[in-house]
């Protein structure tokens, strides 16, 4: 799979896509095919604030359970709802399953993030 | 996982082509070994709904046989060696003399006076020492590790015996379950033993590790009507837990009970002169003061090994094994709990990092097959 250009990467697996100042945030491809099969994705309450590296959830697969960081520091504004029911969406569409929305405090901080190509590479 | 990821790991006769068919593998008790194929959900429902098959040629074959094996095997398994034909299979415990478990083991009667104990692959080493010196004890017998003559392919699931039938001369219709016979399969020498690890109809198939590819490919073949998938230790895992069967090292170890873990029916309460068993006919008598219930969680999350069960905000227990269930599609768990709150229906809490999961004692097995 592809990893789109209009993602900012980290090198824990989370891509975030920003859109003015609010922004979404999800796994990789490559984290969700580590994880295999999720099943259940904690996410925090609309209203948390998150700083850039925090531990904003966790996502549990079968056979593991990892922790969610929050790729930049903002206010969580919406949790996907429909994870709930549908958690494999991760492993079916990382790319656009998103898990929150957060209001960036800082927008401009995206640009010390990865793109897709040193993602890519980090990937090797 | 610095041992594992610097020590030579062993492969089965089957790592090449579980490697070239793009199987996840990690390193599990020493081995190179699949963990999934095309994931762990997609494998569990085969094996519930049709079939699949699962390379567990890591497991250890520890033949006895002598003058004095039944004896030397009456000592060192719970169960009553004594009750078993020839061709019959029983499950048992290898027990401390304190009653805990070194490893729990499957015994086949080959003859009279020779049996064969498949045991874990990660303890084959230990028990091989053990049993070799309660042998030795016994006197006029012998312990042999035969491990690297057999490969072991198992196919589980409800269509198991229409797949592996056209392969083989074994009449599988006559074949009992926890019974084998000698045969071939795919035209390789083997052992067909009905038995598995998933709470279903299957057989487990012994050949000679330089037939395992061929007998894997055979079977594979022969399974394509019915969709029969490759599986790995993932979907072993999720089907046996969802069975209720017990795994060496999270379940039950050294520290635990035959009768604490549930796993009294593998003792032989009469015998005499078994390790263990008049420990365990001692705490029989006195009542265990923890069993392993199961739990089903009523809030989301999944209990893992090792997490703490919390009655009233206090630890009284710990988590054994923990999955969802793709059957099934429940969060269940096994966990150690005081006796007083083993009674189906007890309502605990299981701390999920740090926050404390709603969770429900339910009976074992979480799943029982419907005897067609």
């Amino acid at each position: 799979m592809a990893y789109p250009a209009d993602l900012k990467y980290t090198k824990e697996h989370e891509w975030i896509r920003v859109a003015g100042d609010v922004a979404e945030v999800g796994i990789t491809d490559y984290a969700q095919q580590q994880l295999g099969d999720v099943v259940y994705v904690d996410l925090p309450e609309v209203g948390r604030k998150i700083d850039a590296g925090e531990s904003f959830g966790s996502i549990e697969s079968v056979k593991a359970v990892s922790e969610l960081f929050a790729p930049m520091a903002g206010e969580v504004v919406a949790v996907n709802p429909a994870l709930k029911d549908h958690p494999e969406a991760v492993n079916s569409a990382p790319h656009t399953t998103w898990m929150i929305k957060v209001k960036l405090a800082d927008a401009g901080a995206a640009a010390a993030l990865l793109d897709s190509q040193q993602y890519e590479s980090l990937l090797g | 996982m610095s041992d594992s990821a610097t020590a030579e790991l062993r492969k089965t006769a089957l790592n090449s082509r579980h490697r070239a068919s793009n199987a996840r593998m990690v390193a599990y008790a020493g081995w190179d070994m699949p963990v999934e194929y095309a994931g762990i959900t997609a494998e569990h429902m085969a094996v519930r709904t049709r079939a699949g098959i699962f390379d567990v040629s890591h497991m250890g074959e520890i033949e006895i046989a002598g003058k004095n094996a039944l004896a030397a095997v009456q000592r060192i398994s719970s169960n009553d060696a004594g009750k078993l034909a020839i061709g019959q299979i029983q499950y048992a415990g290898l027990l401390t003399p304190q009653g805990t478990f070194i490893d729990d083991m499957l015994v086949y009667r080959i003859a009279s006076s020779h049996f064969m104990l498949v045991v874990n692959a990660a303890n084959t080493a230990k028990d091989y020492a053990w049993i070799a010196a309660q042998v030795a004890e016994v006197g006029d017998a012998a312990a042999i590790d035969s491990s690297s003559r057999y490969a072991l392919i198992s196919i589980q699931g409800p269509a198991s015996a229409d797949v592996l039938q056209p392969l083989t001369g074994v009449d599988l219709s006559g074949l009992r379950y926890y019974w084998y016979a000698h045969g071939e399969v795919a035209s390789a020498r083997a052992m067909v033993s009905r038995t598995g690890y998933s709470g279903e109809d299957g057989f487990e198939v012994f050949v000679p590790p330089n037939m395992a590819d061929r007998v894997w490919q055979a079977l594979l073949d022969a399974g394509r009507a019915v969709e029969v998938v490759p599986c790995g230790l993932g979907a072993r895992d999720t089907l046996r837990l969802e069975a209720g069967m017990r795994l060496y090292g999270n379940d039950i170890d050294e520290s635990t009970t035959a009768l604490e873990a549930g796993l009294g029916w593998v003792v032989a309460w009469d015998k005499d002169g078994a390790l263990g068993v008049d420990v365990l006919r001692e705490q029989k008598a006195a009542g265990v003061s923890r069993s392993l219930v199961g739990l089903e969680l009523i809030d989301p999350g999944i209990a893992r090994h090792g997490y703490a069960v919390l009655r009233g905000g206090q630890r009284v227990g710990v988590v054994t094994s923990g999955t969802q269930t793709p059957f099934l599609k429940k969060s269940v768990a096994m966990a150690y709990v005081p006796v007083d709150a083993a009674a189906v229906g007890t309502e605990l809490d299981v701390d999920i990092r740090g926050r404390a999961a709603k969770a429900r004692v339910v009976p074992l097995p979480f799943y029982k097959r419907s005897k067609r």
